[in-house]
């Protein structure tokens, strides 16, 4: 009977646990109570959780949801504009840029003489850094937690942990002292190669820190660099080399932020590294939250600046966006949450129902829900992807985002197969891409949730055409309004033209066999088996070389690849960041880097056009030159197949301004909330079902019950009947 | 015994050596220096001089295993090998490779692994014990068949199947607990409810039947006959006889588990988002962190060593005759 008892124990105590824990709404509820009149969103963040928070070292889209919550950089993007819209916001206005000559003479913009452009920007007045320890200073104004062994602050493992914190405004110096921390190779900023060909001095004062013996903080203040002038305490220049028009779009990366040297000077004292106490992990910034709870492991918490500059939502938007609701908030202050958690979670199916439950507001931050997990939730309409019956009943809204990039298989331009630049290698490579069908490759693989690309540039960027005149002319036709794919005929015909009837080689006899590299964990079984299929049309046989990113990587960068695949998000809205993936010096075999020419494509013409278009401000002329550099990628048919991706993210109902910007991370604080609608909407999609808890108790009892009998009778039997029995 | 465990302590060294060996060549014949420095860089504007100072900052800037451009004890001493892996015999785990302390993160995440796995672990043990002696009590029945049957098919469900089915149930379709969490404060409990429930259920066949095997064993031996003999009761014969003298196999298979229940698991702990050392091994992995991964390959092996030793040390305790020595 002791088994039997202490069973009954163990399922008595698990049935007081639970319900004990029916006092304060649904039973699943995973979030703790939220502070008291607060508005709280509950969000997560990537599988990933972020390694870098120092807008000097922060690469990854996953990391910049955070750092654009706490920083705000000298220009910003324009929360419901599209085309994207830069606008000033750490700074007042535009900056005012200054050409000069080789001299230091100030030329004008049209001038041949140019040599270098001055930026010159203009703190906000009203921006304030968040209260912070590193900001708290004693009476006598030196820094109040500056210790001088590693014992004496052994008692803060937190930032919250100081008891003491103070503020100051942003000054001009601030701006300059971080793109010095670009410059220092203690940090090693991805930036640091990149901004050294362009800022005027940067690389220099890169050599003059890397000569130094370095034992703790070092003051960047006291070293200058040549392009950086900090006139007063308001305003700043910047001196690049040349002109460099796509420079200002940089300056709305958070690379550019302001960061207080003191920041720095706090996070050397002694020890501290040690207890993860780094820039890295605890920002201080002017932006609309700071970060209040940092364990990567769980959940990272933002908190509203209380120093946060009067910010409002914007009054006007996008055609469009007054109907669909997106103006409800206009001209009011923003942030409008007081707090943000932001919760790992690393598995998708735990995620998806707890965003269900209503435990999260929206599905996801950073990656979209149009993977496979999710197919419960949408079904493919006459309209594109909808949302499946019981989804569309709690109300959850749709954000469906266009991203600025663009995914594609590239040929390897110097490959000599696919490769080369006569007629017959363009028609060759011009038959794969017509039979590529990547219509069809988005309709099966991606839920339709992508646009067959036509150009190397995206929709919502200068340069590209929609319709008609948007149409590659080599692999579709226009026809009923509408682009049609040419024919697999039209494709075997170009296929003999190129020297290989039903995909073989004239000369030898030989079949035809392309290679393509893909990355094992993007490409599954069934996607290569379509494009097997695919080319077998006209012949061609195809052999899929699967590998993990490094050994991709490895091929691109000594040009041992035939068709490869590769992917690109704008970093800023100009046609500029999606031209230079063709743009020879880019290739990985000339400029030996990890450059992003990965068809190691070469033509003089583009090279001169890219040359061009890179110093030309917007504009019709600039337009013109974009148009031929467009026509030269399809004519020589430098891609085998690209789309542009589609991503649907959701939002439940209580949560409104939830626009997708393609460009920036900085839109927290437009999320608005109706923390009654939210309350009443998780207490009726969770209340227990108990029935289960009975019924596995019953359950045990009727398991146990009969070997409780039959060991009594057991233990009860004598020898005698036992033996009779 | 003092001597016999240091002897075996002693012994441990070669082993580390070797675990550390194997892990660095196995890491670095997937991943080069370049690799990482490349992944943590990110995949936009990586320059080789950016690549060169990523490594020359984290000490990937070295030679593997021999450094022919040093001389004497210099040319083993001034690699990679010898600077990252060695420290470790020193317990310096130094940073990760994103920058992060690694004896602070892994000191951090033990707890959140032990709270799972210790009860997980305990409940299991006691669980499959019981419901194990019981089946031997009605062995050759049709109960013994039929619980034999139900064990053999409790192994062959897929770990996955439990957890998955665990959160469809328990967690979205009957809303008794969050699906997954963690909170170190306040009402933990609550979310290791759920976790600790699949990692017991999962275990129940394969554990069951293998303490099933053992006390059969057991139960056809003179003395169980001779205690019946004597008219002990049932209970007294398993609980009092039979368990005791099985205890010699359950300790080998039980004992050396212990120190590892602060590794966690790499599958519970993903999917029930419980902040603890598998996630961040399984994290370390996916991200080519190699001062992560070497430091928890090290930890793991201590464990295991020390596992290991304790379980030697219980034969003592569970059986007066054997001696260490």
């Amino acid at each position: 009977m002791t088994s039997a008892r202490a069973v009954c124990a163990t399922l008595g105590l698990t049935a007081l646990m639970l319900l004990g824990g029916c006092g304060e709404g649904p039973w699943n509820n995973p979030n703790p109570p939220s502070p008291e009149g607060q508005l709280v969103y509950q969000s997560v963040m990537s599988p990933a959780p972020p390694k870098h928070l120092d807008p000097a070292i922060s690469y990854a889209s996953d990391e910049s949801l955070f750092i654009f919550q706490i920083y705000e950089p000298p220009m910003g993007y324009h929360f419901l504009k599209r085309p994207y819209e830069l606008e000033p916001q750490g700074v007042e206005d535009f900056p005012v840029e200054t050409y000069l000559d080789e001299s230091g003479n100030e030329v004008t913009a049209d001038s041949d003489q140019i040599a270098f452009t001055r930026y010159t920007l203009k703190v906000r007045e009203d921006a304030h850094y968040q209260p912070h320890p590193a900001f708290a200073t004693k009476e006598n104004g030196e820094p109040l937690y500056l210790f001088s062994t590693a014992e004496e602050g052994a008692g803060y493992k937190q930032v919250p942990d100081f008891p003491e914190t103070a503020s100051r405004p942003v000054h001009a110096n601030d701006y300059a002292y971080q793109i010095k921390r670009l410059a220092d190779p203690a940090l090693g900023s991805p930036m640091l190669g990149f901004m050294a060909q362009y800022i005027v001095g940067m690389a220099e004062f890169t050599a003059g820190l890397e000569a130094l013996d370095r034992d703790g903080w070092l003051n960047l203040d006291d070293y200058p660099m040549e392009g950086l002038e900090v006139v007063d305490e308001r305003t700043l220049s910047i001196t690049i080399k040349g002109r460099y028009p796509q420079f200002v779009y940089w300056l709305a990366m958070h690379f550019f932020v302001p960061v207080p040297p003191e920041a720095d000077r706090f996070y050397a004292n002694p020890g501290f590294l040690d207890r993860n106490l780094t820039l890295d992990w605890w920002p201080i910034g002017s932006g609309p939250f700071m970060m209040v709870k940092n364990d990567p492991n769980s959940e990272i918490v933002l908190e509203r600046n209380p120093n946060y500059r009067e910010d409002y939502f914007p009054t006007e938007g996008e055609p469009g966006d007054l109907e669909a609701g997106n103006l409800v908030d206009a001209g009011k202050r923003v942030p409008f949450v007081d707090r943000a958690v932001y919760r790992l979670e690393k598995e998708v199916l735990p995620l998806w129902t707890k965003f269900l439950q209503g435990y999260y507001d929206r599905s996801g931050e950073t990656h979209g829900n149009t993977n496979s997990v999710y197919d419960q939730a949408f079904v493919v309409g006459p309209d594109g992807v909808e949302m499946s019956a019981d989804v569309a009943d709690h109300g959850i809204r749709m954000d469906p985002d266009v991203k600025p990039g663009i995914y594609y298989y590239g040929f390897n331009m110097r490959d000599p197969v696919v490769g080369g630049y006569t007629e017959e290698k363009r028609k060759l490579r011009r038959a794969l891409q017509i039979v590529f069908n990547v219509e069809e490759y988005l309709a099966i693989f991606r839920k339709g949730n992508g646009i067959v690309a036509h150009n190397v540039i995206p929709p919502g960027i200068a340069g590209h055409l929609e319709g008609e005149a948007g149409i590659n002319p080599y692999t579709h036709v226009w026809k009923d309004d509408q682009a049609v794919r040419r024919s697999i005929d039209e494709a075997k015909q170009l296929l003999v033209e190129a020297g290989y009837p039903n995909g073989r080689d004239a000369r030898t006899g030989e079949p035809l066999k392309i290679f393509i590299d893909v990355q094992s964990q993007a490409v599954g079984k069934t996607q290569m088996n379509w494009m097997d299929r695919s080319f077998s049309q006209i012949g061609i046989q195809v052999e899929f070389r699967p590998a993990d990113w490094n050994r991709t990587r490895e091929k691109l960068l000594t040009g041992n690849s035939q068709i490869y695949s590769y992917g690109w998000l704008a970093d800023y809205p100009d046609p500029e960041n999606f031209l230079f993936l063709l743009y020879s010096p880019e290739s990985p075999l000339v400029c030996k880097c990890d450059g992003t020419n990965n068809s190691n494509f070469e033509n003089a013409e583009y090279d001169e056009l890219f040359r061009k278009v890179r110093v030309t401000p917007p504009g019709p002329e600039r337009d013109v030159m974009v148009a031929r550099m467009v026509e030269i990628f399809r004519e020589e048919a430098v891609w085998l197949y690209a789309y542009y991706p589609k991503d649907i993210y959701l939002a439940n109902a209580w949560v409104t301004n939830t626009k997708r910007h393609g460009i920036t991370k900085a839109t927290l604080k437009y999320i608005n909330l109706d923390a009654g609608m939210r309350e009443q909407k998780r207490a009726e999609w969770n209340q227990p079902v108990t029935w289960p808890l009975y019924a596995g108790a019953m359950m045990l009892v009727v398991l146990i019950l009969p070997g409780v009998i039959a060991y009594r009778r057991r233990q009860n039997a004598t020898a005698r009947r036992n033996h009779n029995g | 015994m003092l001597a016999y465990i240091i002897r075996r302590l002693i012994y441990a060294i070669p082993i580390l050596v070797g675990v550390n060996l194997l892990t660095f060549t196995l890491f670095f014949v997937v991943n080069s220096p370049d690799d990482m420095a490349a992944s943590q860089l990110g995949d936009k504007y990586v320059t080789p001089e950016a690549i060169q100072a990523w490594k020359v900052k984290n000490g990937y800037d070295k030679p593997l295993f021999i450094n022919s451009e040093s001389e004497g004890l210099q040319s083993v001493t001034d690699t990679i090998f010898f600077n990252k892996s060695l420290r470790l015999f020193a317990f310096d785990f130094g940073r990760s490779e994103s920058g992060r302390d690694i004896t602070t993160d892994v000191s951090t995440r033990m707890w959140p692994s032990l709270a799972v796995a210790l009860p997980s672990f305990v409940i299991g043990i006691w669980v499959n014990i019981c419901v194990a002696l019981m089946v031997v009590m009605f062995h050759a029945t049709r109960l013994d068949r039929w619980a034999v049957f139900l064990f053999v098919s409790l192994m062959s469900i897929s770990y996955l199947f439990y957890i998955i089915g665990g959160q469809y149930l328990v967690a979205k379709t009957w809303k008794l607990v969050p699906v997954s969490g963690f909170h170190s404060e306040g009402d933990v409990w609550r979310f290791l409810i759920l976790p600790v429930l699949v990692g017991v259920i999962a275990g129940i066949g394969s554990g069951a039947r293998w303490y099933r095997t053992l006390f059969l064993e057991e139960a056809n031996q003179d003395y169980v006959r001779t205690a019946r003999a004597k008219g002990a009761s049932e209970m007294k014969i398993l609980f009092g006889h039979i368990l005791p003298n099985a205890m010699i196999p359950i300790l080998t298979g039980v004992v050396v588990l212990i120190p590892s229940l602060f590794m966690g698991s790499l599958l519970i702990e993903s999917f029930f988002g419980i902040p603890g050392l598998g996630s961040y091994m399984l994290d370390a992995i996916k991200s080519q962190d190699f001062a992560i991964v070497r430091s928890m390959v090290f930890i793991g092996s201590i464990l295991y060593i020390f596992g290991l030793i304790l379980t030697d040390i219980s034969y003592t305790w569970a059986d007066p005759r054997v001696r260490l020595n």
